[in-house]
């Protein structure tokens, strides 16, 4: 065999009560599209980053074309050959797309000749791209074709992409998926990063599983089954939420034509949004991240307020309620964002139960906060979420993603809500607790509420819902039956092809 | 190597020592400084620190602590509201003056009547007007986004000329034969606002004790304080608990302006007496720095006030005594606030010496 | 009350010199905060330059050595404000805070020996040809190299933001430090250097404050121009050359309502004299200000 691209020898990294990657080693080969699977938290941004220079190993070596690789910052790593697309986008919102391709360049030409040689990769690769714009406004699609362009000006040896396609739609991810072979055939490695297996399956040529930190197996993913690699992932064999079969319940809520302005100048506005949700079912809404999600959730949850009657509850018109009184009537909500907006970090689990619990759970008596009776409920939520804390006077800070959503989506499912609305449950959450969550959703729902399940994953949305609809650019599409659903026909809500039911006739 | 490491909740060690630790250091190099300026540190820090309480005119120097603090603690309570919340009202030497103005004037527009009615009406009229002047960049802020921070320091010196114009236009004294400044309210019997002169003891001590009490209990058990907690930590976070912003920002700005014009009446109405030019004494911004002191807590606060009014008495008898300038204590308070604001950052991060343990 | 003894040339040419120390704190500012930063302390570090500037100038007999001067002293300054922002990681409101009631207190104690002393005359630079222009000539070309000096800052700030990579770069520190990082920059290291730049402009046009405008020492000298020029920075919408508009505004209004003191108007002096103040707030109420940095007023600290 030849020389490896890049070898690493027992790396090791540790930071306070937590082993992020522990003697791992395993080598990746010029022009080979090499998956790293893990969970969430199984070592796997560490490691990355200790590729691009940004972490300094503990212990343990890296070649690169079996010369010792020691990055010192991201320039050196960039400077020997090593590019890297971020997982949440390292761009610059006010700046334009050639300004942010610049600013990750070692020595970049002038403005314009990088404007020349956008065009040029973008032609050369199928990513088109306007390099005058800003930012701010492109699509999460058209921000990672910036990323990716700005790696591929630097002609790179290695090119790390961490989770790249969670933002994207099923076509964009087929579009990615060229783009990467085309250049993997250039000669190209590319280490890839997810655990989405049949992507990995689709794309890879070889895969090393991470699990807490360590290298637990490395396989042909091409060769190898989704569920031999699940199972070698998660260590145990998974958890498949139960959905039982509910009768169709009356209708509880109703959107009639909801419409919103955005809320800051990078926001969504939402459009003539119509809906009606039904007692006992799950209503899964897909859609690329920045198409109305946080919106919607803020418009149903009261953070919103739009004119009265376009948002109904069980008759009553409550579009111009606030948060609490909209809880009191039981529409509860837990936004996308843990740290800072479903819970206030520095605080401690009990100030976080009274955040939205006041209401519904009688927290307080004439004004005066009963602290005894919140710190009694956020225990109640620890304990019923199983969620790992040594208890409800640590903050919102200390506990781990995974088990702070739980706390999050405990909190209100405990308070027995009519309607439930969830963005992103199961985001950045490892394995064990996704599955309890969306067990839990379901749960809801067979004892009667509704559930509007916001998520981007979507094989998560297929596996709990009843009925699908995608928002695009702030617009709703209809919903449809989940049972049955294509892909291509995901694909097509998500892109906006509202004219779908009339294709569907024809066809 | 020095990192910091972020802790995952504040330690409570360091929240009380972080500011005994300030004190000390500021102490050292406030004596740095006074040696630089030829006088002896530890007689110089002792005459600041100890003579005021302990030596024998302090009998004297006792009651001051009331009569300096009490403006303190009135105005850093009300800002503390505010800067929890994330409302930064800057201005309150610009509402403290108002009070005094309104208040000023509605005990001379009586005189020389007599009648109990006459100092509750100032203390409304004081209260009033350094609300109505908190207000301008409040509803600023919420209608318009402006920046409530340059509107309310603005405001101090419209404020400031406001006052000059009071002292030698309106409110002049009558009989006060061509010299600036209004009627001594303090030898008015129905205006003035002390109880016990001698005592050092005015309504607005009382009020200042009521306050912390007030702020107290309001912060730790009403879900008032707990939303302006909460606003200040995770703005976002307070909007999904339904917490409304524009009223959250009026309200910490009302308090902080009636507070604060409270303070400026009762120290028209005693200790001062009179509305004159030079009337003010800088304590709405030193009252800035008792806020950060008493880290936001009203029980801080009364602490912090009593420091600041310890330096301030205890200043001016080493102006008088060893001729330490005026403006050397101005630069101590400021080294205390520096120094607590670094020290501070003992309290969020572990300071870890050395980057990576050997394999 | 004579109106007509205001001459309409004198007044703007005044008008540019009333303008500068704004303007020269202001664009100072205006890069600190362009990566990020939101010092408050203008105002404390503009009357140390005042005084560092007054007391170097009178000890040399040069005033050139004192507007140096008071630039380091400026930067000096600021550079506590960066240690505890940048390093300690202190909140950025109230150390700014803090900076300006140090920087009161310190240049009173500084200046303490130099109150009532006159300070060394700055000669005027009137640039050749230009300055025989009519009517443009006295208003424009006819003043101390300071003033000439304040307008290409301007420029050369505007031109390094707009093409230098260097001036790409702090741009980016101040959108997104966390993406900065990531990228390999140095993002402490960049906002340092923009807070000492910061502290030195603010020292000279304080310096300018006490050597040129007044010109001898007095407490307080900057009366509230270190707020002002925060102001400006907001209404300029963090452009350099809008910059210039506003401080020619608030130099306008300033050397108005000084004429109109000086020609007897009916108005008390009290009342004129708000008029700098409440035109700040007008303009910061009719501004609908542009977008601030995206980062601007945060903490940075590298974790993980």
């Amino acid at each position: 065999m030849n020389i490896p691209l890049l070898r690493l020898t027992g790396l090791t990294k540790a930071y306070p009560g937590v082993v992020a990657n522990k003697d791992v080693s395993f080598d990746i080969q010029p022009g080979e599209i090499h998956a790293l699977l893990g969970e969430n938290g199984a070592g796997k941004s560490t490691l990355v980053k200790t590729i691009y220079g940004l972490v300094k190993p503990d212990a343990g070596q890296m070649q690169l074309k079996g010369a010792v690789f020691e990055p010192a910052d991201p320039r050196a790593a960039r400077a020997a050959g090593v590019a890297m697309v971020f997982q949440h986008f390292s761009l610059f919102d006010a700046m334009n797309v050639a300004e942010n391709i610049a600013l990750g360049m070692e020595n970049p030409p002038p403005q314009r000749e990088i404007a020349a040689q956008v065009r040029q990769v973008s032609d050369q690769y199928g990513l088109p791209l306007d390099p005058t714009r800003i930012v701010g406004e492109l699509s999460a699609g058209e921000r990672q074709r910036v990323e990716i362009i700005r790696c591929l000006l630097q002609d790179p040896k290695l090119l790390i992409m961490d989770e790249p396609t969670s933002v994207l739609t099923p076509q964009e991810v087929s579009i990615l998926f060229e783009t990467l072979r085309k250049l993997r055939d250039a000669g190209t490695a590319i280490l890839y990063i997810s655990h989405k297996l049949e992507e990995i399956r689709a794309l890879c040529d070889a895969a090393t599983v991470l699990r807490l930190g360590q290298v637990v197996g490395t396989c042909d993913p091409r060769a190898t089954s989704a569920r031999d690699m699940a199972e070698l992932m998660v260590g145990s064999s998974l958890h498949v939420p139960h959905k039982a079969v509910r009768p169709e319940g009356e209708v509880i809520l109703t959107l009639q034509k909801l419409s919103a302005k955005a809320p800051h100048r990078f926001g969504t506005a939402l459009r003539d949004i119509d809906l009606t949700v039904r007692r006992g079912e799950v209503l899964g809404i897909g859609g690329v991240a920045g198409n109305g999600q946080d919106e919607l959730v803020a418009a149903l949850s009261g953070e919103i307020r739009t004119r009265r009657d376009m948002l109904m509850m069980q008759g009553k018109s409550i579009g111009h309620l606030a948060p609490n009184a909209r809880r009191r009537l039981g529409l509860l909500a837990a936004p996308e964002e843990r740290m800072g907006h479903a819970a206030a970090p520095d605080m401690t689990l009990t100030e976080n139960a009274l955040l939205t619990a006041v209401t519904r759970q009688g927290l307080t008596s004439r004004g005066f906060v009963r602290w005894s009776k919140a710190r009694d409920y956020a225990s109640a939520v620890i304990k019923g979420f199983d969620v790992r804390t040594p208890g409800p006077a640590n903050t919102a800070r200390s506990l781990s993603g995974g088990n702070l959503q739980k706390f999050v989506i405990g909190r209100e499912i405990m308070q027995n809500p009519v309607v439930f609305v969830v963005n992103q449950p199961t985001w950045g959450v490892d394995a064990s607790a996704a599955a309890a969550i969306r067990q839990a959703l379901l749960d809801l729902a067979d004892q009667g509420a509704a559930v509007i399940c916001i998520s981007q994953d979507l094989d998560e949305l297929m596996e709990i819902s009843d009925r699908f609809a995608a928002l695009n650019g702030g617009r709703l599409s209809a919903p449809r039956p989940a049972q049955g659903l294509s892909v291509e026909q995901i694909g097509m809500m998500l892109g906006g092809a509202h004219d779908m039911e009339v294709a569907d006739v024809e066809g | 190597m020095i990192r910091l490491e972020k802790r995952t909740a504040p330690s409570q060690f360091w929240t009380y020592a972080a500011p005994v630790l300030a004190v000390l250091l500021t102490m050292i190099c406030g004596g740095l400084l006074f040696a630089a300026l030829g006088n002896d540190p530890l007689i110089t820090i002792r005459t600041i620190f100890w003579d005021p309480l302990f030596s024998e005119f302090s009998w004297y120097y006792r009651p001051q602590l009331l009569i300096k603090g009490a403006p303190l603690v009135l105005i850093a309570i009300g800002l503390s509201f505010g800067f929890r919340a994330g409302v930064w009202n800057i201005g309150a030497e610009g509402q403290y003056i108002l009070g005094a103005i309104c208040g000023a004037a509605v005990g001379l527009a009586f005189y020389p009547t007599e009648s109990v009615f006459i100092l509750p009406l100032m203390i409304m009229a004081g209260a009033l007007g350094g609300w109505a002047w908190a207000m301008i960049p409040g509803l600023l802020r919420v209608k318009f986004g402006t920046n409530e921070i340059l509107v309310s320091l603005m405001l101090v010196y419209v404020a400031q000329q406001l006052l000059a114009s009071m002292a030698l236009g309106a409110m002049r004294n009558p009989d006060g034969m061509g010299f600036p400044g209004s009627r001594n309210l303090a030898r008015y019997p129905s205006a003035t606002s002390w109880i016990n002169e001698g005592a050092g003891l005015h309504w607005g001590v009382v009020f200042a004790f009521v306050a912390v009490i007030f702020a107290y209990i309001t912060l730790s058990r009403h879900i008032f304080g707990y939303h302006v907690r909460l606003s200040g930590q995770s703005p976002r976070a307070a909007r999904f608990a339904g917490v409304n912003p524009g009223l959250l920002v009026l309200v910490c700005m009302g308090i902080a302006g009636a507070l604060a014009g409270l303070a400026g009446l009762f120290e028209v109405a005693g200790p001062s007496g009179l509305i004159s030019i030079d009337f003010n004494a800088g304590y709405g911004f030193t009252a800035i720095i008792v806020a950060f002191l008493g880290r936001l807590h009203p029980i801080g606060i009364l602490l912090a006030a009593g420091l600041m009014a310890l330096t301030y008495i205890g200043g001016d008898i080493a102006q008088s005594n060893l001729r330490l300038p005026a403006a050397a204590i101005q630069v101590l308070q400021g080294m205390l606030l520096f120094f607590l604001l670094a020290v501070d950052v003992l309290t969020h991060y572990r300071v870890r010496i050395g980057t990576r343990k050997l394999a | 009350m004579d109106l007509s003894s205001i001459n309409p040339i004198l007044l703007l040419a005044s008008l540019m010199v009333a303008a500068t120390p704004i303007l020269l704190a202001a664009i100072g500012e205006l890069v600190v905060e362009r990566a990020g930063v939101l010092n408050l302390g203008v105002e404390g570090m503009m009357i140390t330059g005042a005084v560092c500037g007054f007391i170097v100038a009178i000890s040399t007999g040069s005033p050139w050595l004192g507007f140096a001067g008071a630039a380091l002293g400026g930067a000096l300054l600021a550079l506590i404000f960066g240690v505890l922002t940048q390093v300690l990681l202190s909140n950025q409101v109230a150390t700014g805070l803090a900076l300006t009631l140090f920087g009161l207190g310190l240049a009173a104690l500084l200046g303490q020996g130099y109150v009532g002393i006159k300070a060394p005359p700055v000669a005027k630079f009137p640039i050749p040809l230009l300055s025989d222009l009519p009517v443009i000539g006295p208003v424009l070309f006819r003043h101390d190299p300071i003033v000439y000096l304040g307008i290409t800052i301007i420029a050369a700030t505007s031109a390094f933001l707009r093409y230098s990579r260097a001036g790409l770069i702090l741009r980016a520190v101040g959108e997104n430090h966390e993406a900065a990082h990531a990228l390999g920059y140095h993002v402490i290291r960049v906002r340092l250097l923009a807070i000492m730049f910061g502290g030195a402009c603010a020292g000279l046009g304080g310096a300018y404050l006490g050597l040129v405008r007044v010109p001898q020492w007095t407490e307080g000298v900057t009366a509230g121009a270190g707020w002002i020029a925060l102001a400006i920075v907001v209404f300029a919408s963090w452009r350099p050359w809008r910059l210039l508009l506003g401080a020619y505004l608030f130099g306008g209004v300033t050397v108005l309502q000084l004429n109109l003191q000086a020609a007897g108007v009916a108005l008390p002096v009290s009342y004129l004299s708000m008029a700098p103040y409440l035109a700040t707030i007008l303009v910061l109420v009719m501004m609908r200000s542009g977008r601030a940095p995206g980062s601007l007023g945060q903490s940075f600290h590298a974790s993980r």
